[in-house]
């Protein structure tokens, strides 16, 4: 099992291929993604890697996270995430990784924040086909119906569903394929729509439905070469 | 610039399209490219643009012209790679930028005049 990336969504394009195709993608970018810390079965039971992305302010981070991002010797973090890896994929601390992680064609699972709906009623939140439009309906025709039964039980069952409050919630949308990767600005472009706003965090993994890319790089791609000295100065700066 | 911006200025760049200016009311000619079993052949479409949609790489325009009779309306994406060529026959004189009106319209009072004295931009 082989570690995901935390990505930020930028917003969505359009592709045009040779082929006369139009490909509607999300750009995704990888923002400063470090590895910032190792679970390891001998330590915590498990093995996993936790990644973080973005800058934060070192004034604005809590001391103990600075604590945590000074062991790994890291900037400041502004969103952090553990992805479960087997124990051969564990990557080590400090390492960027790159957009290369993924490869065009590859299928992937994303999971992100959904927009936020506000208070819904029944017909937009489940889909419910409301009342109808004459036949002596008044004022309800975008009630839902009955919510149980008489007497007998006397109540509504929990988790019926009713209106209330819709999106602002963890959502995973599975199988977008990789249409394209830019590794020198950190971009992923993905086929179809992610979940959340433009500029909120998601998290990408390889998709658990389709069979794992043979040629995907493992433990993971990282960055070399001119990555760490831009990091050094980075934290200079802020220093 | 954001980068969205600029990846589309980019692609728009890399697809190194010639689109001439034209705009409501133009009489164009549309080189669509047509795909009939492994063959490809460009397909002419000339007709009247009632709308210029959208801007950057999403930009398209819709074309109506009269079919046997009948009015045909397409709707081409600007950038597409299966646009061949674009050609502006006839320069027309509208007040409108989005010409639905003439789909109520047939024969003489769909006429649009010709614009006298163009200017063409940026040559």
């Amino acid at each position: 099992m082989r570690s995901g990336v935390i990505a930020k969504k930028l917003g969505m394009t359009r592709l045009f291929l040779e082929d006369g195709k139009q490909v509607p993608v999300t750009v995704l970018q990888l923002d400063n993604l470090q590895v910032v810390a190792q679970r390891t079965p001998e330590r915590d039971g498990y093995s996993a890697v936790q990644l973080g992305a973005g800058n934060a302010k070192a004034k604005r981070t809590p001391a103990p996270m600075r604590g945590h991002f000074a062991k790994a010797n890291v900037a400041p973090k502004r969103k952090l995430a553990e992805f479960r890896v087997s124990p051969d994929n564990l990557i080590e601390v400090g390492a960027e990784i790159s957009a290369e992680h993924y490869l065009a064609g590859q299928f992937v699972d994303i999971a992100g924040i959904s927009l936020g709906k506000g208070f819904q009623g029944a017909m937009k939140r489940h889909n419910f086909g409301g009342l109808r439009a004459s036949h002596g309906v008044s004022v309800s025709h975008r009630s839902h119906g009955s919510t149980g039964q008489c007497q007998d039980p006397g109540k509504v069952f929990k988790g019926k569903k009713m209106a209330g409050h819709m999106g602002a919630v963890r959502v995973t949308t599975q199988n977008l394929q990789v249409v394209r990767t830019d590794a020198d600005r950190g971009l992923i472009m993905v086929k179809g729509a992610v979940p959340g706003s433009r500029g909120g965090w998601v998290t990408v993994k390889d998709a658990v439905k389709k069979p794992a890319h043979p040629e995907a790089p493992k433990p993971a791609a990282v960055r070399v070469a001119a990555a760490p000295a831009a990091e050094v100065a980075v934290e200079g700066g802020e220093a | 610039m954001n980068l969205i911006a600029q990846l589309e200025a980019e692609q728009i760049a890399a697809l190194g399209k010639t689109i001439p200016d034209f705009k409501a009311g133009d009489t164009v000619r549309v080189g669509y490219k047509v795909k009939e079993g492994n063959r490809s052949r460009v397909q002419m479409y000339e007709g009247v643009c009632i709308s210029r949609n959208g801007g950057s790489i999403g930009a398209s325009f819709t074309v109506r012209k009269i079919s046997f009779g009948e009015g045909v309306e397409r709707v081409f994406p600007l950038y597409s790679t299966n646009i061949d060529s674009i050609e502006v026959v006839r320069r027309g004189r509208v007040r409108r930028a989005k010409l639905y009106y003439l789909r109520s319209r047939r024969g003489k009072s769909a006429r649009i005049a010709e614009v006298v004295n163009t200017k063409p931009k940026g040559e």
